[in-house]
């Protein structure tokens, strides 16, 4: 094999570093030690929500009575005909865009701009907020106007309210968090905390956290609401 | 790489990228209002998925920028959902069968709601 060691010389670093650093009684990740946690408890929370996706398949797949027309379910209507999914696109694009806005928090941050940081983490707070707001909304209408339980619905499947408040509350809780999570981080800032320990990466932690969470959301809205 | 500055990278990057999660988003919702069906629904909407996934994890989350050591450990153990996902499939198929065979027929009648 000593084409490939010759032809791929970035790459044979780029592996060969994953030996140098497993190997040696040494650290193992070159990353502040905040990260590399949040990084590990993200990894774990990937499989609470992949148990509770692959839950929902089963149930889908086993379910006796047609699965709820989820797109008709999810329809609203603004006087006219009701738009299919329309509220769940617009949480879609509240979430993309609260991401956004922490991307660019992160940016500011490392570069000191204390102000902007703030700002940025307040934006990304309120718009999480609105999501909640919204999947609240959400959740009144299917209890109250079209009587979802998780034992059953008159639409189809009775699994389908489980899987619909498991999932999407789980996701909910973690949204809420998180608004909390940022505000308390953005607090921080705005006192200076990381002027004086002269490094802005809790809000970049706080970053890898808001945006699993519309990591979350991504599959969440293909796999609950597409299919 | 500049761990002791953190991560740092040119705010162009993060637009492009938050513009590209828009249209991947709208171009989504498309294929459920457009109406696809079948493998070209699916392929779409899996395909708009991991590109929206691959980007949030890759520049947001600024893995692309991080150590091997981290991506694998991070970025690997999800593979083994894949077993699950084959084993519960699987077995899902198996259980339906064994639910059309012994259990009767269900009486259930839907009823969709009116959107006011």
């Amino acid at each position: 094999m000593s084409s490939a060691a010759v032809a791929g010389e970035a790459t044979a670093s780029r592996w060969g570093s994953v030996v140098e650093d497993w190997s040696a009684e040494k650290q193992t990740f070159h990353a502040p030690w905040g990260k590399a946690m949040m990084w590990i408890f993200l990894l774990s929370d990937t499989f609470i929500f992949s148990c509770f996706l692959v839950g929902y398949m089963h149930v889908r797949i086993t379910a006796q009575i047609p699965w709820p027309p989820v797109s008709e379910v999810f329809a609203l209507s603004f006087g006219g005909d009701p738009i299919p999914l329309i509220l769940i696109a617009i949480m879609t694009f509240v979430l993309i865009t609260s991401s956004g806005t922490m991307a660019m928090a992160v940016n500011y941050g490392y570069r000191r701009n204390k102000k902007v940081t703030v700002l940025l983490m307040l934006a990304t707070a309120l718009l999480g907020v609105t999501f909640v707001s919204m999947q609240a909304f959400e959740w009144t209408k299917l209890i109250v106007d079209e009587g979802v339980r998780p034992w059953g619905n008159p639409m189809g499947a009775p699994q389908f309210g489980a899987a619909f408040f498991m999932i999407t509350g789980f996701h909910g809780m973690h949204v809420s968090a998180g608004v909390i999570y940022l505000l308390v981080i953005a607090n921080r800032v705005r006192r200076g905390d990381y002027d004086k320990s002269g490094s802005y990466e809790t809000v970049e932690i706080a970053g890898l956290y808001w945006h699993f969470v519309d990591l979350v959301w991504v599959f969440i809205f293909a796999f609950f609401y597409l299919w | 790489m500049s761990e002791a500055e953190g991560q740092q990278h040119p705010i162009k990057i993060y637009l492009w990228i938050w513009g590209l999660l828009f249209v991947l988003s709208a171009l989504s919702y498309m294929v459920d209002y457009v109406g696809f069906q079948g493998y070209l629904r699916w392929g779409l909407i899996l395909l708009f998925m991991f590109l929206k996934a691959g980007f949030i994890i890759a520049i947001f989350m600024h893995m692309m920028w991080e150590k091997m050591a981290l991506i694998t450990a991070i970025l690997l153990p999800p593979s083994a959902l894949l077993v699950l996902i084959g084993f519960m499939a699987i077995e899902g198929d198996y259980t339906w069968g064994m639910r059309d065979v012994t259990f009767s027929e269900p009486d259930f009648v839907a009823t969709m709601p009116e959107h006011h």
